[in-house]
């Protein structure tokens, strides 16, 4: 008998919703058979086994939400058949990704390793594999009872990502961690001090500015929020977050980080978004990913993370993987807002308040809803013409909010 | 460098001196205590002292450590700036009830009206084979009293430099001297120079692990870090030199840096100034620790008398090394 359970896919997962069975009792499966589908962060995920057998139990339900770890099915075999599998080394991850953004990733069925969360690790090691992205289910400890301590870690990261690409993310965690000690906001206004002089110091910022008609995009807001309740509504900044994410996935050049003197564009979309806090000083933790979820999904993780922001709670990967940065000042800000870019990213995106205003519409002066938005991009990694063409498409994301 | 700058001096000769310098220049301070005149001290810290100040200044008490511990701090209470000798820790729990109840409180309990600015100077530790009733360590016991400040100088400049805002200070400051630094030589001058009394110390710069310490256990400490270089582990070591108020701040940037912390102190476990130190490493830096802190103590037990059982109950360079190549995740 083997034990099918749900599988761990990053240190970040700790449970996920079975969406539905391919199989059902008395179906003979093979190894690599895809037995069924479930719903994480990450998106649907096919679960796939690494044995042959039978399936003699199917525990979990469909649409049942289960903790890593936890048995979802029997799978019946015979012995040897099972000593043999059980021999065999845990195979490793296959993760594809299809053109159309959904994740596929098979996973052993037979996951031999305790789920992540049930593992010894250090605080400083977590911490190391949440900065480093690394999965701690993969990591090898040397410490008693395998314990994994930061050096472990950092031999994985050192190993799987190459020299380089370790030395940066190690980069980029301790500029995060210098700028988000939200325990101490003294030390929050020396390091945000730390960041800002460098960006102005390092960075040729050039600013570009258009106004956006906001009619549509305000209208369409209107039309969706005119059915929810008043926390269900969808505001303004979600549709921004979801627009420059969009815009983003055509202008990719102004996505990513300017380090070692060459521009490396990012392949995911994380847009930060610079929250004040009461007591002063800003965070700037993102939406993961965010070209890839809906509004609805934005919406729910943004205002989370707004009380989160607040009360000091964020989780270091929310703070440590923005990609480009939006500031924005709010319903009662400036009109405009000329920001700088936070390094080591290259571009940041300003929106001053919506106000009516008298534009020309079709020869026509009319009173609109306008919105400003500006753009600081870094000179060195891209040049005014790039800038131009995603404020450009960004204003064609808003005319059209329908498809946003 | 001045010639005459540098010459090589006990921890002994450091207290002595800087008592001495003491007097000399405020007329307010005097010493008492059991035996400190005639004798010359029972550790022959005020040898001397007697024929150089008189009797007025250098005054030998009866064994009644609760009744020239009170004489100190009314004195104090009354404007002069006293010196009590008590013997050793062991001897002090008889004057307890004055320390506690009445110099750590009176300038509480008189809404500001008085302050006490007694310095009392204590004997402490064990491995002399004094047995069980002489060898305590009770520093960390104090420690846990408000209104007190405690300071454990392990290095001779401390031993000299520490007297003197200890007597400016205007509240009670207890001064703990392990028995075994009185002969514990180094080149120092005393020139007269004071130190802080605020703040923790490295002694020795390090990046795998921070080894917090006091007194003895800084020079036990130091030897160990000698011998962890020697396989690679670069430890830093953390005198505290003063108990209460813990300089957090010393402590935290060193662990914080190290991510690894061992507390090494002649003291008890249960209850003991290292429990502290431990708790307080824990409630600040959970995130940034990548193992267990740990604790270097002495053993739960009256001290033995039998050299090698003394020896074995006491935290030794031997242990410290071993507990720290034990920790987890080590580099070297």
């Amino acid at each position: 008998m083997g034990d099918f359970v749900m599988p761990s896919l990053g240190s970040q997962m700790i449970e996920a919703k079975l969406v539905q069975w391919h199989v059902k009792p008395g179906d003979k499966v093979k190894k690599g058979d895809i037995i069924g589908e479930i719903d994480t962060e990450k998106g649907l995920i096919d679960i796939e086994v690494f044995e042959d057998g039978t399936i003699t139990e199917l525990r979990a339900k469909e649409g049942e939400t289960i903790p890593v770890g936890s048995v979802m099915a029997i799978i019946g075999g015979d012995k040897e058949h099972k000593a043999a599998a059980q021999q065999k080394e845990v195979p490793a991850e296959e993760k594809k990704i299809k053109k159309n953004g959904k994740q596929e990733v098979t996973v052993s069925a037979r996951e031999k390793r305790p789920p992540v969360h049930r593992m010894k690790a250090s605080p400083l090691a977590r911490r190391v594999a949440e900065d480093l992205h690394v999965d701690l289910g993969k990591v090898k400890g040397s410490g008693p009872e395998g314990t994994i301590h930061k050096k472990d870690v950092e031999a994985y990261a050192r190993e799987t990502k190459g020299e380089e690409t370790f030395k940066k993310e190690i980069e980029m965690a301790a500029h995060v961690s210098a700028a988000t000690e939200a325990k101490a906001p003294k030390s929050m206004r020396q390091s945000i001090a730390a960041a800002m002089s460098r960006s102005n110091r390092e960075i040729p910022h050039y600013y570009l500015e258009t106004e956006i008609d906001m009619t549509a995009a305000m209208d369409r807001l209107e039309e969706i929020n005119r059915k929810r309740a008043v926390n269900e509504r969808i505001l303004p900044p979600v549709l921004l977050i979801k627009a420059v994410a969009n815009a983003l996935t055509e202008v990719p050049e102004l996505n990513g980080f300017w380090t070692d003197e060459v521009m490396h564009v990012e392949e995911g979309i994380h847009i930060g978004f610079a929250i004040s806090l009461r007591q002063g000083g800003l965070v700037i933790p993102a939406v993961l990913n965010a070209d890839m979820k809906s509004l609805d999904e934005i919406r729910t993780e943004f205002v989370d993370m707004i009380m989160r922001a607040r009360e000091g709670h964020l989780k270091s990967r929310e703070i440590s993987s923005a990609t480009i940065t939006i500031t924005s000042l709010g319903e009662r800000g400036a009109e405009k807002v000329f920001g700088v870019i936070y390094p080591p990213q290259v571009a940041l995106v300003g929106f001053g308040r919506i106000s009516p205003k008298p534009i020309v519409v079709d020869g026509l002066i009319g009173i609109r809803p306008v919105l400003s938005a500006t753009l600081a991009g870094d000179h060195r990694a891209t040049d005014g013409h790039t800038g131009s063409r995603f404020l450009e498409k960004l204003n064609e994301q808003l005319q059209h909010p329908e498809k946003v | 460098m001045n010639k005459i700058a540098q010459q090589t001096i006990t921890y002994r000769q450091a207290v002595r001196d800087a008592m001495r310098e003491a007097m000399k220049k405020d007329e307010r301070v005097f010493l008492m205590g059991e035996d400190v005149g005639r004798y010359g001290g029972c550790f022959n810290v005020s040898e001397g002292m007697l024929q150089e100040f008189g009797e007025d200044r250098i005054i030998d008490t009866p064994l009644s450590e609760s009744g020239f511990t009170g004489c100190g701090i009314g004195a104090a209470v009354a404007g002069m700036r006293p010196i009590v000798e008590i013997m050793t820790v062991n001897f002090s729990l008889l004057a307890a009830d004055q320390i506690i109840n009445t110099a750590a409180v009176l300038k509480y309990m008189s809404g500001g009206q008085f302050n006490v600015p007694v310095v009392i100077r204590i004997a402490t530790g064990g491995g002399k084979q004094l047995a069980a009733q002489h060898s305590r360590s009770l520093e960390g016991w104090y420690a846990h009293i408000p209104g007190l400040k405690i300071l454990t100088p392990a290095m001779v400049e401390d031993a000299y430099g520490m007297l003197g805002p200890a007597l400016e200070d205007p509240d009670p400051v207890l001064i703990f001297e392990n028995t075994l630094l009185y002969n514990y030589e180094s080149e120092f001058f005393s020139n007269g120079t004071t130190v802080d009394i605020d703040r923790a110390k490295i002694r020795r710069e390090g990046s795998d692990v921070s080894i917090i310490t006091y007194g003895i256990g800084v020079h036990k400490s130091l030897k160990a870090a000698e011998q962890l270089a020697k396989d690679g582990i670069s430890a830093e070591i953390v005198d505290l030199r003063i108990l209460r108020p813990l300089d957090n701040e010393t402590i935290f940037s060193s662990v914080r840096k190290t991510s690894r912390a061992v507390v090494v102190d002649e003291g008890w476990h249960s209850g003991g100034i290292s429990a502290e130190i431990a708790a307080r490493i824990t409630e600040d830096l959970f995130y940034d620790l990548d193992s267990p802190v740990e604790r270097v103590c002495g053993a739960e037990v009256p001290a033995p008398y039998a050299k090698h059982l003394e020896q074995a109950s006491l935290p030794q360079t031997e242990d410290i090394v071993k507990r720290v190549k034990k920790m987890g995740g080590i580099y070297g």
